[in-house]
């Protein structure tokens, strides 16, 4: 097998390559240096991290969410109940085609479907779009999907519009790191979702204030559902976040037989986490309970924003591979 | 088979008449049973509310007649001088009639438009008079159907969601803030009309815990009592500010009850839990100046039925998607009796044409001789077949037509042609 060098963009001479070896390299490559290890890295990988997603999932998800959204738009606005069902059930056939563009992607390429940018913002979209769903089961409130719906939407046509990679990703595979991304991923989406619902929170208040209450103001949750909805979201995200972190400690740990290896990125989850559990402990709290709480949690959204993109992009070693 | 309608609401008579027109569900049990003894209805239902008294029947003879006899006989049951009667009442008959009903059912025709009470009203109703078997096939698929189109316009138009009373905006306004009331508190202050209103309110979305405050306990203690509530002596403010969720003030001051330094306190007193407060008061009885303070939510009468005025502007708008949704199960209502009809019409054909075969076998054999019992039945056969061949055709067609209009008007074809004996 032929490898690919992008450091001197020569060819290298084949060698044995095993899986295992490939795993080892790559993932001490990547401690050790911060540079993925191209070399390693299957020819074929490179050139299907170019293949587009197979389009009938794509176009099927679209429709499904940009129907989604229309539907909540009409609860919302017109009050019509079989609008709002719609909105359901249409978010619930987006999130399985979703799921099979993603799958799709994944066997297409080889790996796992968010191993780059575009396979990030997907799963983000798609994880959105799921705690959204069983936020609105759980809590039997329809009318906040006109506001999470467009951010669901943006982030799955962000995901298709992302640059090419720079690099390939690292063939990392095993169960536990696809937990540890998968439930990095769940907890900013629940993050995120939290966020929609503080601004709205804020949004309402503000109209309740000013004494300008309109139709949509009668069809969106009480304050303190929105209140309550926002904490139930953040607890999704911390116990997804707290576990994947470890998750992601004991796939070090086998990669390395190294618990410990420094990266920004630990630093910045460390916050995170606290920022979180900060947040929590404050809205219980009367005094704070409310906009005060809103606030902090928009604001707790911002670290996970920078978290996301300048730690992972400029800092980290190990999550900079896209 | 018809429908007849006699009655009288709030807009056709004014509550002079109205009261003495009313029927208490005894009073309606027992008008029930008069009627239908009195041969004027087969079927009855009275269904009597504060804002309209009607009586709705399936009449043996002809409506016109029918309803003539229903004016009488509401006049000599209240004991109402007819000519002082006869200007309030109105008649409604068949098709309107069936549209009245689910117009009443849907809130379209109530004093305040799209309110939910009359629902259950025409459903207690319909109870009454089905238990005592007052009514029969025509009015309970009537009624039904009165309760289901109720049903669809209060689920699928905002007719009925919106409060119409300021008593009733100020609660929805409350639950927009902390959703279900059964965990939170109240505090009233004041003891009279409006703050009785509101308390009604309250109870009916299960506010856990009520308190009055009065300058005169005794009427707190009187209107505590009444709602389940407790007394809070006047000038105990720094423990009562810290117990409620709502506070709804409606007391005669020419002052402010409560300042912005009061609220200050308490809100920092019982750390800062979001307060919502409707000032009722004329004067305002809560300080202005305090509705910038966190977690405080002030709502005076102004602000309150402006509410109510948008409410009943946007209940207006919902209007004419109820009216599609009322026309359409008149229109199956419709169909219902019209398919009711033509199977009547086709029975009552086919037992025309079979006693006069029987008349015209009879009449011919006598000129035919020669013919044995035998042949003679089996001629009476063909006759029969041939004569239910004929049916069967127009029968399907009738069944099978789409057009009510067309169907109406083929049925009537029927029975002008060959059943012009045949009582509707």
């Amino acid at each position: 097998m032929t490898l690919f060098n992008v450091e001197d963009n020569k060819l290298r001479p084949p060698m044995r390559v095993t899986r295992r070896t490939v795993l080892w390299r790559s993932g001490y490559a990547i401690l050790r240096r911060g540079v993925p290890d191209f070399a390693l890295l299957s020819a074929r990988s490179s050139r299907a991290s170019g293949r587009p997603m197979n389009h009938l999932f794509f176009l099927l998800t679209l429709a499904a969410y940009l129907g989604s959204f229309a539907a909540y738009v009409g609860y919302l606005v017109a009050g019509l109940d079989w609008s709002g069902r719609l909105g359901s059930l249409l978010l619930a056939g987006g999130l399985v085609a979703h799921y099979f563009a993603l799958l799709e992607r994944a066997r297409g390429l080889h790996t796992v479907p968010y191993h780059d940018l575009s396979g990030s913002m997907s799963l983000f979209g798609w994880l959105l779009a799921l705690t959204y769903l069983s936020l609105e089961l759980f809590h039997r409130q329809r009318s906040v999907g006109a506001f999470v719906l467009p951010f669901v939407l943006a982030f799955f046509l962000f995901a298709q519009l992302s640059p090419p990679d720079r690099f390939a990703a690292p063939p990392a595979t095993g169960v536990i790191f696809a937990f540890h991304v998968t439930l990095s991923i769940l907890a900013y989406a629940a993050f995120g979702l939290s966020c929609v619902l503080s601004l709205i929170y804020l949004g309402e208040q503000r109209l309740l204030h000013e004494h300008r209450v309109g139709d949509v103001v009668w069809r969106l949750p009480s304050l303190d559902l929105l209140d309550r909805m926002s904490q139930s979201s953040v607890l999704v995200g911390l116990i997804s976040i707290a576990i994947g972190t470890a998750m992601g400690f004991v796939w070090v740990d086998r990669l390395t037989g190294n618990v410990w290896h420094y990266d920004p990125k630990y630093a910045v989850t460390l916050l995170v986490l606290a920022a979180y559990v900060f947040y929590l402990r404050l809205a219980r709290n009367p005094s704070w309970r409310g906009a005060r709480a809103s606030q902090l949690c928009i604001f707790n959204f911002a670290i996970v924003i920078f978290s996301f993109t300048i730690v992972n992009l400029f800092f980290s070693h190990a999550h900079r591979y896209f | 088979m018809e429908i007849v309608l006699v009655g009288l609401n709030h807009r056709s008579a004014p509550v002079e008449v109205r009261e003495k027109v009313s029927f208490t569900n005894d009073q309606a049990r027992q008008a029930a049973e008069e009627l239908r003894a009195r041969g004027i209805l087969h079927e009855t239902l009275v269904l009597s509310t504060c804002n309209r008294s009607e009586v709705y029947g399936v009449p043996p003879e002809t409506t016109r007649e029918s309803a003539a006899a229903l004016s009488n006989y509401l006049s000599s049951f209240h004991s109402v001088e007819l000519e002082l009667l006869s200007p309030s009442l109105y008649h409604h008959y068949d098709r309107y009639a069936v549209r009245h009903l689910f117009r009443v059912a849907s809130g379209l025709d109530s004093m305040m438009l799209g309110e939910a009470e009359i629902l259950g009203q025409v459903r207690e109703a319909y109870r009454i008079a089905y238990e005592q078997g007052a009514t029969g096939p025509v009015l309970n698929r009537l009624f039904q159907g009165a309760l289901e189109v109720g049903k669809r316009v209060r689920s699928e138009t905002e007719l009925g969601t919106r409060p119409m009373s300021v008593a009733s905006a100020g609660v929805k306004l409350a639950e927009r803030i902390f959703g279900k009331l059964h965990e939170r508190a109240a505090l009233v202050l004041g003891a009279g009309a409006i703050s009785e209103q509101v308390i009604s309110q309250l109870r009916d979305r299960n506010i856990a815990r009520l308190f009055v405050m009065n300058r005169s306990l005794e009427r707190a203690d009187n209107l505590a009592r009444q709602f389940a509530g407790k007394v809070i002596a006047w000038d105990d403010w720094e423990s009562a500010l810290t117990l409620p969720d709502v506070i709804v003030s409606s007391v005669s001051a020419e002052e402010p009850v409560l300042t912005r330094a009061h609220l200050e306190k308490a809100m920092a007193a019982r750390g800062n839990r979001p307060l919502f407060v409707m000032d009722l008061g004329v004067p305002r009885n809560i300080d202005p100046t305090a509705s910038s303070l966190y977690n405080f939510y002030l709502y005076n009468i102004d602000d309150l039925t402006q509410i109510v005025q948008q409410n009943r502007t946007s209940r207006e708008g919902e209007v004419p998607r109820a009216e599609v949704i009322v026309d359409e199960h008149v229109g199956k209502f419709l169909t219902w009796q019209a398919s009711v009809e033509i199977m009547g019409v086709v029975e009552a054909l086919r037992d025309k044409l079979k006693s006069e075969r029987a008349e015209f076998i009879r009449e011919r054999s006598e000129r035919i001789t020669g013919l044995t019992p035998q042949q003679r039945e089996q001629v009476e056969s063909l006759i029969d077949d041939l004569l239910e061949k004929m049916l069967l055709d127009p029968a399907r067609r009738l069944q099978g037509e789409k057009d009510l209009r067309r169907k109406i008007q083929q049925v009537e074809a029927i029975r002008g042609l060959f059943l012009p004996d045949r009582k509707r």
